[in-house]
């Protein structure tokens, strides 16, 4: 099988953020917790290959610690979105037509009315803000993304002979939508779960850009630029590493799910074949 | 069409009526007593007492819910805790800042992606597609908070023809006002037409594969000609949905581009009130976002019936 | 005068051959047909002709319309032809027609594309065009949208779009396939008359042989991207000189030949039984209407036989499946098995259910693409108390895929690894493994070329001789349910209008509506004198 450019370059980034968010628990070039505030606002250097801030950080470090932070929230969103969204869909096909059907999609339209920055601007003004409550926002923000999906794929596998061939067989709804619904919808989940998780570090970001996200002293990239907007004029560089660090993260993600995608698609390989 | 109206405007009202009371939970039960919560623990049992009174907190929650929302419907906010005046007010000011913003931004990501995705589609596999196509894709991942960072460093510290932050009013002439929302428009809407680019280009070529594409030809319509005249208006069906799911988006992404520039919007409203813990305020001010998310989706679906006959007339 | 003439068509996409050294020719005022079974190129073929052939392919040869050659015509000329001298047909007619505009606009857009005439004049021209084609605008508004009609009517549409400037050559790629046989007969029959009227030269691409019999002047045989006979009507199908054209003939016409059927004693009965599905609201909150989608039917199959239900699409034959298998309640009326209710207390009765199953239509949507062979036949096993396990389980397994002429082998293979036929003969296996008293074939062989449906049918007779085989064979083909078939019901919206034994009511229907079903499927020419029809 061929694999794509889009899914090799997009496996590859997707690959090196995740490898230095696993390196940052051993080792980090700079310890972040220590502040050089004569070395503050370097230029990147051999030293510092990505400069350093304010405080005399290493950008570098700070991105590695980062990016654990981000892919956490991130994955963890996607799992509650997972978790609690694709049941729900499966539910809803396997009822379809059914007052249990119309709530459950009702109540996904109205969570959507709901955008996750709203939902995080509830909770925090209730709870206050964390990387757990940015992660829960997130979160009921993608449950409707899966249980939308997952129902119109789920309806698309109900309809077709062989579901009918296992009720013939005894087989019960729920025995049926985890035998034979899930596996057929199981692709296009992966899919849309990266392409959530890339919206998640998105949204990660932009929540602790205005502080909703997780607070000192945890590493976040939302959180570098926040400190950095003041400093661009000085210290540009201060200000786009963290920023080109997510659009390379996000950038790889997607490019991953668009592999991924042509890669599993029935229909493409159809073709293909 | 009147049924499909009636049909659409009963949804809207149940929705309005549900996330109504999800917010007034979230705000009015979870804490325990909001009282309390908005004066912190240092508060003086007298002060949080008069609070009490205040917000009307002795009365059955039932009571306090309707209240709200009657208070709503008359365009009564409520005052609120730390600037001691009516919230309407304070909206009313606000508001004219947030939504042209959005709208400006949606007008921007239209204007941007219609023409992009037309081309796009009608240019498939070949370069322009392709430049297309990797152009969004680095929209898409580009954080619009950081690209306006980007834009004031270019536009307006380095080349100042833009403010780099604030809004200079619309008492000044509605292009000033305009001017100062352009940066902040275009760091909000890059990113979203570039989504909303890709999205017109696939429906677009899925609607090109489509057997009534084939019979078009066969009449002697020229794949130009095919892809005006029936494949856009079927494929603006997806399209339609994915601009009411952007208005939102722009709404709430408004909240973090307002920090960027400073702009008086609702956005700094809502921050100022979780600093300051004013819960009345923060209540409203989602209310009303939500409010406004809801329309504009209602809006969407009477646009469908517009465009989807079979929406609007009976078998 | 020749109208059409194609020299020596050869067409690959990449490097696969599609067409080899195609020629024919079509006269103004005559209808050729192309025959042929999946995969012989006819479709490519009249889309060659069209100039509407999938980017990226090469051709030789040459397609001369009228002095033009299409194939070396720029698209902008081509664009200025299509429609204007050649209409093409599809079909598909659910999906031929845009679905958000109305039928008026879409016809009159025929005219208005070639010819500079006010927007007014065009839809006057479009109406009268629809009217010839048997929409008259009093019944069927020009405002009206696609989704408004039913498929026979989207058709007609198609047509008129097709023929509004009164093109010389008309393309019509199996344009009554989707459609009921008395609709199909209509069709047929205002495309003859069209061809005949505007001295139309009308191509038709068509698998049915039976059909092309009955309409086309000459016919065109194509097998594997070649034309392996061509000649008049008559003449091809009588001489049969080509061998492949003679087993196309001998398939389209094939007779299995069924064991007597045991002594009747009532093995299913269907009694009174009525179903109704809730419509749409009319309003918001107004009452929802009923439909009655199978009323008051009554019938028994005894033990051992093979019984047929025919009917058009709607009749409620579905409902009535859906119902004898226990997968949805009745509202009235009682059906038993074995004398026990398949449905008891808001759930199939599982002990009875075990007894069926059923094969469906597609072959392709049958069965669960991820699962292997093995776990895709054994399904039924769950409604066992005690499932085969181990070496009795693959011992089933083998037994059914032999019975049904494949190999045990097979059993390891993935379901994308065989041809349609072949997955048909899965399903029977599927449906065989638990022994049933009743299979139920739901158009079994509908999606199959003529070969591969004899050969599952000669599989059907085989497995009856083999043990005592008790079948509900639904179809619309009546040859089909003629030769497989001992007795069999007429369904008419809803209710079963005749019931008999299947040579009588074939041979002598009593119902006028059988009557009109027999006389509207097109029927192969009988030759019976040189008895080719078949091997006993």
């Amino acid at each position: 099988m061929k694999y794509s450019r889009s899914l090799i370059i997009g496996a590859i980034l997707t690959l090196f953020f995740l490898g230095a968010a696993a390196v940052s628990f051993v080792w980090t070039p700079f310890d972040i917790t220590l502040l050089d505030i004569p070395a503050k606002l370097q230029p990147p250097s051999l030293a510092h290959w990505m400069g350093t801030d304010q405080l005399g950080r290493d950008i570098l470090s700070m991105v590695m610690m980062g990016a654990r932070t981000s892919i956490a929230v991130a994955f963890l969103a996607v799992g509650i979105g997972m978790g609690l969204g694709i049941p729900l869909g499966l539910l809803a096909a396997a009822r379809h037509g059914s007052w249990l059907d119309e709530v459950i999609m009702r109540g996904n339209d109205l969570v959507f009315a709901f955008p996750s920055l709203v939902i995080a601007i509830l909770i925090t003004a209730v709870f206050g803000p964390s990387a757990v409550n940015a992660i829960i926002a997130i979160g009921i923000f993608n449950i409707p993304v899966f249980a939308r999906l997952s129902r119109a794929g789920a309806l698309s596998i109900w309809s077709r002979d062989f579901i009918l061939a296992a009720r013939v067989s005894g087989k019960s709804s729920a025995r049926i939508s985890v035998e034979h619904i899930l596996p057929n919808i199981g692709n296009l989940m992966i899919v849309q779960g990266t392409i959530q998780f890339s919206l998640g570090i998105l949204a990660e970001a932009a929540l602790s850009y205005i502080g909703l996200g997780a607070q000192p002293p945890t590493a976040s990239w939302g959180r570098m630029l926040a400190d950095a907007q003041t400093l661009a004029a000085i210290a540009p560089h201060v200000a786009l590493v963290p920023g080109l660090v997510i659009v390379f993260m996000v950038l790889g993600l997607n490019l991953l799910g668009d592999g991924l995608r042509d890669l599993l698609d029935p229909r493409v390989r159809v073709v293909r074949a | 069409m009147t049924r499909y109206v009636l049909g659409r405007l009963v949804s809207l009202i149940l929705s309005l009526a549900v996330a109504s009371v999800v917010i007034f939970s979230v705000v009015e039960i979870v804490p325990g007593d909001p009282a309390a919560y908005m004066l912190g623990i240092n508060a003086r049992p007298d002060t949080l007492q008069a609070l009490r009174v205040e917000l009307g907190l002795d009365a059955p929650v039932q009571e306090r819910y309707v209240a709200w929302v009657a208070g709503m419907v008359q365009g009564d906010f409520g005052i609120s805790y730390t600037y001691r005046t009516p919230i309407a007010a304070m909206i009313a000011d606000r508001v004219w800042v947030s939504l042209p913003l959005a709208l400006y931004a949606l007008t921007l990501s239209v204007l941007i992606a219609f023409p992009a995705g037309v081309f796009a589609a009608s240019r498939r596999g070949r370069l322009g597609d392709l430049g297309v196509m990797g152009s969004t894709q680095i929209g898409v991942a580009i954080p619009n908070f950081w690209f306006a960072m980007i834009l004031v460093m270019i536009f307006a510290i380095k080349l100042r023809w833009f403010p780099a932050g604030g809004f200079a009013g619309w008492d000044k002439g509605l292009f000033a006002g305009l001017k100062s929302l352009t940066l902040p428009a275009f760091a909000l809407a890059l990113p979203q037409a570039a989504i909303l680019t890709r999205v017109m280009r696939s429906s677009l070529l899925d609607m090109l594969g489509e057997d009534f594409i084939r019979t078009a030809r066969a009449k002697g319509l020229s794949r130009r000609q095919a892809l005006w005249r029936h494949a856009l208006r079927n494929a603006l069906i997806p399209v339609l949905t994915i601009i009411g799911l952007q208005f939102s988006f722009l709404l709430a992404g408004g909240i973090v581009i307002e920090q960027v520039f400073f702009l008086p919007g609702l956005g700094r409203m809502i921050f100022q009130a979780i600093s300051a813990r004013d819960l009345v305020v923060v209540e409203s001010v989602v209310m009303l976002l939500v409010f406004l998310v809801i329309m504009v989706n209602f809006v969407v679906d009477l646009a469908y019936g517009a465009v989807d006959p079979r929406l609007r007339t009976a078998r | 005068m020749t109208l059409l003439a194609i020299e020596n068509l050869s067409l690959q996409i990449g490097t696969l051959p599609i067409l080899h050294d195609i020629s024919l020719t079509v006269n103004a005022g005559e209808i050729v047909a192309i025959t042929g079974e999946s995969g012989s190129g006819k479709s490519m073929t009249a889309l060659a002709v069209m100039g509407l052939c999938p980017d990226g392919i090469q051709t030789t040869g040459r397609i001369v319309l009228d002095g033009t050659d299409i194939l070396t015509t720029p698209e902008p000329a081509l664009c200025a032809l299509r429609g204007n001298e050649i209409g093409m047909v599809f079909q598909e007619p659910m999906t031929a027609l845009n679905p958000v505009l109305p039928i008026g606009t879409q016809v009159a857009e025929t005219i208005r594309i070639h010819q500079s005439v006010p927007k007014a004049e065009a839809l006057r021209r479009a109406a009268a065009m629809l009217e010839r084609v048997g929409l008259p605008p009093d019944r069927f508004p020009l405002n009206r949208y696609p989704h408004q009609l039913s498929g026979g009517q989207r058709q007609r549409v198609v047509i008129a779009m097709a023929i509004a400037l009164r093109p010389k050559l008309l393309i019509a790629d199996e344009p009554t396939t989707a459609l009921d046989v008395t609709t199909q007969a209509h069709i047929l029959t205002l495309l003859q008359g069209l061809a005949q009227e505007f001295g139309m030269g009308l191509l038709m691409i068509s698998h049915d042989l039976a059909v092309v019999a009955d309409v086309a002047d000459r016919i065109v045989v194509m097998q594997q991207g070649r034309v392996v006979e061509s000649g008049p009507t008559m003449a091809v199908l009588r001489d049969q000189t080509h061998p492949y054209t003679r087993a196309l003939f001998a398939a389209s016409s094939h007779q299995v030949n069924l064991p007597a059927p045991p002594a009747p004693a009532p093995l299913l009965r269907v009694q009174n039984v009525s179903r109704s599905y809730a419509q749409p609201r009319r309003s918001l909150f107004g009452p929802r209407g009923q439909t009655l989608a199978v009323r008051d039917v009554s019938f028994t199959l005894n033990h051992g036989e093979r019984l047929g239900l025919v009917g058009e699409s709607g009749c409620g034959k579905s409902t009535l499946t859906r119902a004898i298998l226990g997968l949805e309640p009745v509202q009235a009326g009682e059906i038993t098995l074995n004398g026990a209710p398949v449905w008891t207390d808001r759930h199939a009765n599982l002990t009875v259910r075990r007894q069926m199953q059923v094969v469906f239509q597609d072959p392709y949507s049958s069965f669960n693409p991820r699962h292997r062979v093995d776990r895709l036949i054994t399904e039924p096993f769950h409604l066992l108390d005690t499932p085969p396990q181990g070496a009795e389980r693959w011992a089933k397994i083998a037994s059914a895929l032999a019975d049904v002429g494949l190999h045990p082998s097979d059993a390891h293979k993935y379901i994308h690894q065989f041809s349609g036929g072949q997955r048909q003969r899965i399903a029977i296996a599927r449906a065989l493994i638990n022994d049933p008293a009743l299979i139920v074939f739901d158009e079994a062989v509908s999606a199959l070329d003529v070969s591969v449906r004899a050969q599952v049918l000669d599989l059907l007779a085989d497995l009856c001789r083999k043990r005592p085989l008790a079948y509900l064979f639904i179809s619309h083909d009546l040859a089909v349910v003629r030769s497989i078939t001992d007795r069999v019901l007429v369904m008419q919206a809803g209710q079963i209008v005749e019931l008999g034994p299947t040579a009588q009511v074939f041979d002598a229907p009593s119902h006028p509506y059988t009557r009109t079903l027999l006389a509207a499927s097109p029927k192969l020419p009988d030759f019976s004198d040189r008895s080719l029809t078949h091997a006993p």
